[in-house]
């Protein structure tokens, strides 16, 4: 059995984890790692709510002024 | 091309302004939001915006649907956004990881070190979040976006860009690749560092809070 994954490792595999990109034994390691330790199962948690709430960051969108004017482009373009 | 590209894109080369008003309005708020990631300001960000949809007026008659119309337009709106971008010298080094990119994505004060009990576990282990952080609705929900938008103003500009297409809106990482130009090994390395800071600027503000 290969040696086992210490946190500081699991920190930098979790992106390919949640990806679904790591190797199954990599994977195995990675589980087995999770279940023996509170502090990496919850820094697995946090990333997931991480990207959550990326999904509903607030975005902004053109100016109604903005918006009127390539409106008038598309009316006024020669086709 | 799929069938409700081709509507739309029939609809768009016969002059139908309802069509290109609609699409203007549900597309714009995404491509701002990734063309803010290749230039300085939010002004400059929203005359890419701008230059890309006079570009798609005068370009719907080339279209030729080998790609969504919107990977097209997105398209258009990463070249405009990259040359705007070498204009106000904002250099993309996107075929190569700088030298920092490459080391480790969190501080390694918080791990242990070689001659302590348990070399590379956590030295203090994460502090558990309020359960309202995930709670859509909650005040503090709402500050925590807030934050991270904050937050994604200081990544550097790639990793940027790359978490704004893939968490924010929802790409996946071949299209990401496609956009960019950039191989998976690449990408996965921008949002591996993007996502490592992102949860970082939550964990700080929680803690603060």
């Amino acid at each position: 059995m290969a040696t086992a994954l210490a946190c500081q490792q699991m920190v930098e595999l979790v992106t390919d984890y949640l990806e679904g990109n790591l190797g199954w034994l990599t994977r195995r390691r990675f589980e087995k790692h999770l279940r023996a330790c509170d502090g990496c199962t919850r820094y697995v948690e946090q990333m997931r709510e991480t990207l959550a709430l990326l999904g509903t960051v607030p975005a902004d969108t053109l100016s109604p002024e903005a918006q009127s004017t390539l409106l008038d482009a598309f009316r006024d373009f020669e086709r | 091309m799929a069938g409700a590209d081709s509507d739309l894109v029939a609809a768009l080369r016969s002059g139908d302004e309802a069509a290109f008003a609609r699409i203007v309005s549900e597309w714009s708020r995404p491509m701002l939001l990734l063309a803010r990631g290749f230039v300085s300001t939010e002004a400059s960000a929203e005359e890419v915006v701008q230059d890309t949809w006079l570009a798609v007026i005068r370009g719907i008659d080339r279209f030729e649907g080998r790609s969504a119309l919107r990977t097209w337009v997105y398209r258009i709106l990463v070249n405009t956004a990259k040359s705007r971008g070498v204009r106000e010298h904002r250099t993309l080094p996107w075929s190569s990881l700088s030298p920092d990119e490459e080391g480790p994505s969190l501080d390694p004060a918080l791990f242990q070190g070689p001659s302590e009990g348990n070399p590379g576990g956590w030295r203090t282990a994460p502090e558990a979040w309020p359960t309202e952080t995930a709670v859509e609705g909650s005040v503090l929900a709402g500050e925590v976006r807030r934050e991270l938008r904050a937050a994604l103003d200081q990544l550097p500009e790639r990793q940027r860009i790359v978490l704004t297409l893939r968490d924010i809106l929802g790409h996946t990482s071949e299209e990401v690749c496609g956009l960019l130009e950039i191989s998976q090994a690449n990408q996965r390395v921008l949002l591996h560092r993007a996502r490592t800071a992102a949860r970082l600027a939550i964990a700080s503000y929680v803690e603060r809070s």
